[in-house]
């Protein structure tokens, strides 16, 4: 398994061509993908194609940046100009994107070449990817369990080298919880820090585009791409972009970790506990100082987040209409019926789930019992954060309470569901940056994942912490057999 | 608590046609999703501000100016119906009664 900085050493040593590295990962991709999944359109004519270019570059002695030639899965709740996005909806199953998403457009001029568009929960809601409307991705390390989501092609796709980075996105632990059930890296950058232009919305308050890869290094160098002020996503924040990759030092000394005292509580499984804890010692022994932080009002992150995100989503779902793209019922008489036929048949039950729980929550009567109050909630759980970065540079806690589960295991029961994404929320809540990474196995070799939480646009001290545990343990050379 | 008609009402609000068999669903389900939510009342927020977006940024403008607007036929190729320069619907009145 090679990372960026390698392959691209290769391409600039001549060893290999982008179009030999592209056809390697098109070959894995297609002996993989009946048993895993990961992918909803693989995009072989454009991935060569944009491969030729790069070999064409390289031929004629033009310098490559580093992510020139390398292969990369796209979440298909991205817009690709020109190849069909479906967001994981039937509503969706025919849109083919008149425009280019903001972080695909940049990646495409850096000379990344798209694999395909990954699997996903439909509209990004899930944490299973079983709520795609098109197909159920396989767990790398064990096929008869779920990837986590909803980014859960994208991490599976990377976990099992079908590609070497992806682009994920992460509303309340889309990519982080994906990330510790493959065994991979995946970081939720700062609200406002990449554009989100050409992703299609969930919950926009919540919404961040980020990069998974196999080592910290790959998500530092794929961020460093994808980051940055862009006039078309009016939230995205006008800040200097730094080179992550220098952040890059395997030395913690006199750095400040903030344990999260409330996520070791109730319903974390006892093995995940033991690693995190085990990670902490690594910590220590790296220079850290470590201390116990508590977060008080963390625990209602959860409940806040499935009152904000759902009336978020309902207001952005509104558009699903019929009317000018995607699925339309044919058999309305009316235009009412065309809208509530189209919709009834177009989204999957998660889907109507979440707007029927968001359109109750914004009503008339209900708003302030529910919407305002999370808003207000959010507000404290902000606080929290904001006292703890008073004396740590960065926090950890466990990524997710178990190691993935059993596909079909929860979908019976969404509470149960959603209580897996536990840990991750409040980060979304509070705008910060998470990164997950792994810090162990259990006994059924399946892996763990450590969240480490940095303050405001400090993307740059959650690399540093992350490179030198990653570097220190060598987690990341597990591989899965598939 | 969350009733059957109640769960009717915010269905159409939310323009989707549910089966009888979804509005049972759905009437459990939210129940104990509303249940849930009831924590959120151990909390006293009488003097807190709301958190509209996580990292907040106001008054974002631009010039002014005309750009084009992506490919026109690209974006009518996405229609379910169309007919000339427009997006095609089933009837909005209805016939009138003789």
């Amino acid at each position: 398994m090679a990372s960026i900085r390698e392959l691209h050493q290769q391409l600039v040593r001549k060893e290999r061509t982008a179009t030999e590295i592209t056809q390697a990962a098109l070959e894995r991709i297609h002996q993989l993908e009946p048993k895993l999944r990961s992918f909803l359109a693989v995009t072989a004519d454009q991935a060569l194609a944009q491969a030729q270019r790069v070999d064409d570059q390289l031929a004629s002695g033009e310098e490559i940046g580093l992510l020139a030639g390398i292969p990369i899965g796209i979440k298909d709740n991205l817009c690709t100009k020109g190849i069909r996005t479906t967001c994981g909806s039937h509503i969706l199953e025919n849109f083919v994107p008149p425009y280019e998403s903001t972080v695909t457009h940049k990646l495409a001029e850096a000379g990344a070449v798209m694999v395909g568009k990954t699997n996903l929960d439909e509209f990004a809601m899930g944490s299973s990817t079983e709520n795609s409307a098109y197909q159920v991705t396989a767990n790398p390390w064990d096929i008869t369990r779920v990837p986590g989501g909803s980014s859960g092609g994208s991490a599976a796709a990377v976990a099992a080298d079908e590609c070497v980075v992806a682009l994920g996105s992460d509303t309340g632990g889309s990519i982080r919880q994906p990330a510790s059930f493959c065994g991979i890296v995946g970081l939720k950058p700062t609200y406002g820090l990449v554009s989100r232009f050409g992703l299609v919305a969930y919950a926009s308050s919540l919404d961040q585009i980020g990069p998974f890869g196999r080592t910290v290094e790959d998500a530092a160098i794929l961020l460093g791409a994808i980051a940055g002020y862009d006039s078309k996503d009016s939230t995205s924040l006008k800040v200097p972009i730094p080179d992550y990759t220098q952040s890059l030092i395997p030395d913690l000394k006199g750095k400040r970790i903030g344990i999260i005292t409330e996520t070791f509580g109730e319903g974390l499984d006892s093995v995940v506990a033991d690693a995190v804890y085990q990670a902490i010692e690594q910590f220590k022994a790296l220079g850290a100082e470590v201390q116990e932080i508590s977060c008080p009002r963390f625990r209602y992150g959860l409940p806040t987040y499935y009152v904000i995100a759902p009336s978020e989503a309902s207001a952005n779902l509104a558009r699903y209409d019929g009317v000018k793209y995607g699925f339309r019922s044919e058999e309305a008489d009316s235009l009412l019926s065309m809208y509530t036929q189209t919709r009834a048949k177009g989204f999957g039950a998660e889907v109507k789930r979440r707007i029927m729980i968001g359109t109750y929550a914004l009503s008339a009567g209900y708003y302030d019992a529910y919407y305002l109050k999370a808003q207000k909630v959010r507000t404290l759980i902000k606080q929290d954060f904001e006292a703890a970065f008073q004396s740590v540079d960065v926090l950890v806690s466990p990524t997710a309470p178990t190691t993935a589960f059993k596909a079909g295991e929860k979908t019976a029961d969404p509470l149960s569901m959603y209580l897996s994404d536990l840990m991750t929320i409040p980060v979304n809540l509070a705008g910060l940056p998470g990164l997950s990474l792994p810090c162990g196995f259990d006994a059924q070799g399946l892996p763990i994942g450590l969240q480490i939480i940095g303050n405001v646009l400090r993307e740059d001290q959650v690399f540093q912490v992350a490179y030198a545990y990653e570097q220190a343990t060598q987690w990341h050379l597990h591989q899965p057999e598939i | 608590m969350i009733d059957q008609t109640q769960v009717h009402k915010v269905a159409n609000l939310a323009r989707l046609a549910l089966t009888e068999a979804e509005e049972v669903q759905f009437t459990t389900q939210l129940g104990s999703i509303l249940d849930y939510f009831e924590q959120l009342s151990e909390l006293d927020v009488s003097n807190v501000e709301p958190t509209t977006r996580a990292i907040d940024v106001s008054n974002i403008t631009r010039p002014d100016d005309l750009q084009p607007n992506g490919d026109r036929d690209a974006i009518f190729a996405n229609a379910p119906d169309q007919d000339g320069d427009f997006f095609k619907v089933p009837k909005i009145m209805k016939d009138q009664e003789a």
